[in-house]
């Protein structure tokens, strides 16, 4: 009764996504990130020729070369820095957009982003120390703004999408209201280093910081790929997952605190860098499909790739000056948000 | 005969009212159950039982001898599937993708499909004829080829018994008749339990081998059509006037509003 086509034939064989794939595209991703960083640290305000960064690399640079100070302790740090929090930021778009079922979620239209600054301010008001203290506040306040805004968002009207968007886009506002109150009223040092938040900003990149961002990234970004099959089943629905088997209480809370987690601990050392994770997984979805198991590595490497060319450009465009690099993709972001409400509003609406 | 599937007087209420009440039901490998009432007589509701989405506040549901209560969702997965009435797919699946997850139940965290499941998928997907639609996405298909799809992601779950709540509600005669000749033809071959909630008394008629008929939450029928679609139950049940006869070419009872 079914004809079957050299194409349906194919099918038989192998499974249309496999861990070869997923391993393979991650790290065609990874070799691109690695350019993109590669080059990232050739350009800037300083010239460094690329016979200097040869000699870096191949450990023949003199110990006392400027060269050497601006690309080991200014521009890597900031590179990294970019690209951790680019993948965390695509990560936490990729996980809420599964979660709530809507391709607009984005930790920072959440108000996720602006949450974990909020709770990072409250850090450095009570002296606590970047060591510890301030990024866990920022993921206290990460995990506040998420159940706030599931509470607010859903109660009576289901999961629909416009009401969780809208919660978010206020809590967003409150908490960015909240934060300029404390920056208007504290008046010393403090001050300085609260500003940042509001704009995103990568160059107090320190290796210290690093070190704490870079093993909770690793840590939470494993566990939240080993629920990649449980995003897959509940982005068709939260009743349907559990009639398909999925532990769906289990797999939501686990995978909300993770992305607080991550998102938390990015904001407090970046500070409120807005669309990434509204881009970079649409993208993604665009070019690599729906799954999960491919769209979390492949996304979450882009979002370090995106935002490492979005602060080259910040570092670039107005040298010897240079803007905030949540200003460079709030650029980009914003006329894309609207072109997918506008493009897919309707699709999406639905609930 | 076992029954996959037993109901024991089992009793469920929303807030004080009983939504469902001392209903007792066996469901048997090749067998067809419909499911008929009003709407508000707890047909939905009833399913959702079935499928340990709710737990009955009375009585009882034995899947495989065990009370659903005491399984987890990927135990009870392996029995009983699902095909609910509203499936929207927010994000674009392509129709292997979708009958793929039939599977989950059946993979261990981080493991992939492996060849046995694809052709378990695969084989869904000629039950249903939907193979040739294997790579197109779940978005481009019309209403019939989506249901049918469906009925396949439930085969891939090898499940013994599959629930359908309104499978037929936004299709038309054509695809009505598709359905349930599909749902008929794997009852029979793969020795499926199947119940089904339906508004279509007529094709229930036709098609079921048994029929449960509900009103306010408890069993005011069951038995075979020629038993339960009759002038007086009918019009008991959703109180309107109607006539009964026998459809010319089956012999089956069949139900005309009286004008």
């Amino acid at each position: 009764m079914t004809v079957q086509g050299p194409m349906n034939n194919d099918l038989l064989h192998k499974p249309p996504l496999t861990p070869g794939r997923v391993f393979r595209l991650s790290l065609l991703m990874a070799f691109v990130l690695l350019l993109v960083g590669a080059a990232s640290l050739l350009v800037g305000t300083a010239d460094v020729s690329f016979q200097k960064f040869m000699a870096l690399a191949s450990g023949s640079l003199a110990a006392d070369d400027p060269a050497r100070l601006i690309i080991l302790k200014i521009r890597l740090p900031r590179i990294i820095l970019a690209g951790l929090a680019g993948f965390s930021l695509a990560l936490g778009g990729v996980v809420f957009q599964a979660l709530l079922r809507n391709p607009l979620a984005d930790p920072f239209i959440l108000g996720v982003s602006s949450g974990s600054a909020f709770g990072a301010i409250i850090g450095i008001l009570l002296g606590f120390t970047f060591s510890v203290g301030i990024p866990l506040m920022s993921f206290a306040g990460a995990l506040l703004t998420i159940y706030l805004v599931l509470a607010l968002g859903t109660r009576r009207m289901g999961m629909e999408s416009s009401t969780i968007l809208l919660t978010g886009v206020i809590l967003n506002a409150f908490f960015t209201a909240v934060i300029m109150f404390f920056i208007s009223i504290v008046v010393d040092s403090r001050l300085h280093s609260m500003l940042f938040w509001l704009y995103g900003d990568l160059s107090q990149s320190r290796y210290t910081s690093l070190m704490i961002l870079a093993p909770s990234l690793i840590v939470a970004s494993v566990i939240l790929f080993s629920f990649a099959k449980e995003l897959n089943l509940i982005t068709t629905g939260e009743e349907i997952a559990l009639q398909l088997g999925v532990d769906v209480e289990k797999a939501k809370k686990t995978c909300l605190v993770l992305v607080s987690l991550v998102i938390g601990v990015v904001v407090s050392f970046s500070g409120l860098i807005g669309f990434v994770g509204l881009i970079v997984p649409h993208l993604a979805r665009m070019a690599f499909g729906s799954d999960h198991r491919l769209l979390i590595p492949v996304a979450s490497l882009g979002g370090a790739v995106f935002l490492i060319t979005a602060d080259t450009l910040a570092r670039l465009l107005i040298s010897p000056s240079e803007l905030p690099v949540g200003v460079i993709t709030a650029f980009m972001g914003a006329p894309f948000f609207l072109y997918l409400l506008r493009v897919r509003g309707s699709q999406w609406s639905r609930s | 005969m076992e029954p996959i599937l037993t109901l024991r007087k089992v009793g469920f209420r929303y807030s004080a009212s009983w939504a469902v009440r001392g209903v007792d039901l066996e469901v048997f490998p090749g067998e067809m159950l419909g499911i008929l009432g009003p709407n508000g007589s707890g047909k939905t509701t009833l399913l959702k039982i079935m499928d340990g989405m709710l737990l009955p506040h009375e009585g009882d549901v034995l899947v495989g001898g065990k009370s659903i209560g005491s399984l987890k969702r990927g135990d009870i997965a392996k029995v009983v599937a699902m095909v609910a009435q509203e499936n929207f797919f927010r994000f674009a699946f392509s129709v292997l993708e979708v009958v793929l997850m039939g599977r989950f139940p059946h993979l261990r965290r981080l493991q992939f499909e492996r060849d046995k499941d694809l052709e378990i998928a695969v084989n869904a997907l000629k039950a249903t004829h939907t193979l040739e639609l294997s790579e197109r996405s779940i978005h481009e298909l019309s209403g019939g080829e989506k249901q049918r799809v469906l009925i396949a992601r439930a085969l891939a779950q090898e499940p013994g018994v599959v629930l359908l709540d309104e499978p037929t509600s936004f299709l038309d005669l054509k695809y009505k008749k598709e359905i349930f000749d599909l749902i008929a033809t794997l009852t029979r071959e793969k020795r499926l339990g199947v119940v089904i909630v339906s508004h279509d008394i007529d094709l229930m008629s036709q098609y079921c081998h048994r029929l449960l008929m509900l009103k306010n939450g408890s069993v005011h029928q069951s038995g075979t059509p020629d038993e339960v679609i009759r002038t007086e139950s009918i019009q008991e049940v959703y109180g309107c006037a109607v006539v009964v006869d026998y459809n010319p070419l089956t012999g089956k009872p069949r139900v005309s509003l009286k004008p």
